[in-house]
């Protein structure tokens, strides 16, 4: 885990290998500086992190998603989820680390860990309750409109893929609206003319406690399609579930809230990027002939079968 | 002379390209239709309410049943136009659907009212084979409790027969993946439903009470009777 933690301040990611992705996010969370840390009487570090309240009252959603379901669902599922995680770091390497990086960490690029389901879902729902607010619902506008049509044609196309992606996310997990900032959708892949263009939001269904940030995407918008999540207020009917969110609850204050966030911290990362990159091209160290091997793979090959 | 005439077929069944798209359409797709439960709604409280089982019947299982016919007869225009991509698109809906009609056909027999043996222990080689694996029955229903607790998400847990190594195993699998996927061999015996909505409106996120309290309708008999079948 320390080995780890490293990684993510490491400055050893040169231009070519900018497809690792992980944990080179220079996004604030990421930094590994300790939350949430409280030190006892006796000096001993424990890291906790607490349930927090949705923005509003229990019983504020109402009619729509009911008092009782935010009893259970925030009372007891999220609650649960918090009490393990906690229980569950005490001692280890993840203790003091931000929410965001145990999920990182604990994602383990897949070969997942076991304290990545309690944190994942302990982040998953504070992100749901914010995704919500009473009289939510109707169409957000400005930047975030214009992206949406960009992105996805139309307001309405947009909410049918959304709609669809929740409806067949098959079993539990959530579906997300989500910015996509990096590079290209291939790991090893250099884009060699990044633009505004390869920045673009997507829908994106992901199953059980998984979640966006795996991903290196920026989470926007999700909805939970666990069946707790409807089954006391819809039963076995989650596309009526759906659409009360869509239409009554959605809260798109947040959801460009947290676009604009996302966006700068795009913007950061790429200043960053290209503050390494210049640094690496005018260090004169024997890692060059690394490099420059790095770079004839991508930039000047003899070998014509890649070749059309 | 047999022989012959296998030959012939096969030599018009090459010859006449049209002759197998013929067979195909006019041997009727099957479609499934949802089973009856044999015993009421409310036969298995204050275990499992009415009320879930009702619409753990009429609405969860009848969906995997009309999802499932529909995706078999997408496929089967998708085989006969040859249209390899759809046939690769459509196997997650199989598998889905499929599986869920497939799991709930056997959940429904692996649960039984107080009043017609619900509950009543094993009897015979599999109550033997039990004691034998795993000490007792308690021992047992501890370690299939576990398991379906420890579940992530949605999925089943299962008390198996593995055919090959001849002896019993306990396995989950996810969402509606039939106990088929895990090993090749393996014939289920009895499996529980710990996908939410198999408890959620009676037991709300305690999934392990409604572990608990399944067992006092579990059918032993018909698990008895399947592993007699198998081991033979």
């Amino acid at each position: 885990m320390a080995a780890s933690t490293s990684m993510l301040t490491s400055s050893s990611f040169t231009f070519p290998s900018q497809g690792l992705r992980l944990p080179t996010r220079t996004h604030p969370c990421m930094k590994p500086q300790k939350r949430f840390v409280r030190k006892d009487a006796s000096n001993v570090i424990t890291a906790t992190y607490d349930l927090k309240p949705p923005p509003y009252p229990l019983n504020a959603l109402e009619p729509h998603m009911s008092r009782e379901t935010l009893e259970y669902h925030w009372g007891k599922h999220h609650r649960t989820y918090v009490e393990n995680l906690n229980k569950q770091i005490v001692g280890t390497d993840l203790e003091g680390l931000s929410l965001e990086d145990i999920i990182i960490v604990a994602y383990n690029k897949g070969d997942i860990l076991p304290a990545f389901n309690n944190a994942a879902q302990a982040w998953n729902h504070d992100f749901f309750w914010e995704s919500m607010k009473p009289g939510g619902g109707g169409k957000p506008s400005g930047d975030l409109l214009d992206l949406i049509e960009r992105d996805f044609g139309s307001f309405e196309r947009f909410t049918e893929e959304f709609r669809s992606a929740a409806a067949t996310q098959f079993g539990s997990g959530w579906a997300w609206l989500a910015y996509k900032a990096n590079r290209l959708g291939v790991e090893n892949a250099v884009n060699p003319w990044p633009s505004e263009n390869d920045k673009k939001l997507v829908i994106v269904k992901s199953p059980n406690a998984v979640n966006p940030l795996v991903w290196d995407y920026f989470p926007l918008l999700t909805i939970d399609v666990w069946e707790h999540a409807y089954y006391l207020d819809f039963q076995n009917q989650r596309a009526d579930y759906i659409s009360m969110f869509m239409e009554k609850l959605v809260s798109w204050e947040a959801v460009n809230a947290r676009l604009e966030k996302a966006k700068a911290e795009a913007a950061e990362r790429e200043m960053e990027e290209e503050r390494r990159k210049n640094e690496e091209e005018w260090k004169p160290t024997d890692d060059d002939d690394d490099d420059d091997e790095g770079l004839e793979m991508y930039v000047d090959s003899e070998d014509d079968s890649e070749a059309e | 002379m047999a022989l012959r005439s296998l030959a012939l077929a096969t030599r018009k069944t090459l010859t006449l390209g049209l002759n197998s798209t013929r067979l195909s359409q006019s041997r009727a797709l099957q479609t499934f239709s949802l089973p009856d439960l044999p015993y009421d709604y409310g036969a298995l409280e204050p275990a499992i309410s009415g009320e879930i089982m009702q619409l753990h019947h009429q609405k969860h299982h009848q969906t995997y049943i009309t999802n499932y016919n529909k995706a078999l007869e997408q496929l089967h225009d998708a085989i006969q136009k040859g249209d390899s991509s759809t046939v690769a698109k459509l196997q997650s809906a199989i598998k889905f659907n499929g599986g869920g009609h497939i799991n709930h056909s056997i959940f429904w027999q692996n649960l039984a009212p107080i009043r017609e043996g619900g509950g009543e222990p094993p009897k015979g080689s599999l109550g033997w084979v039990i004691d034998t694996n795993f000490g007792s029955l308690e021992s047992l229903i501890q370690n299939i409790n576990a398991e379906g607790a420890a579940l992530q998400g949605s999925g089943w847990v299962w008390l198996g027969l593995d055919k090959e190594l001849k002896k019993l195993v306990i396995e989950t699998t996810a969402n509606q993946d039939p106990l088929v996927t895990k090993g090749p061999h393996l014939v289920p015996l009895l499996g529980i439903d710990v996908w939410e909505h198999a408890y959620y409106l009676q037991y709300k996120n305690v999934r392990p009470d409604y572990l608990k309290n399944i067992w006092k309708v579990i059918n032993w008999k018909y698990a008895s009777e399947v592993y007699e079948k198998e081991s033979a």
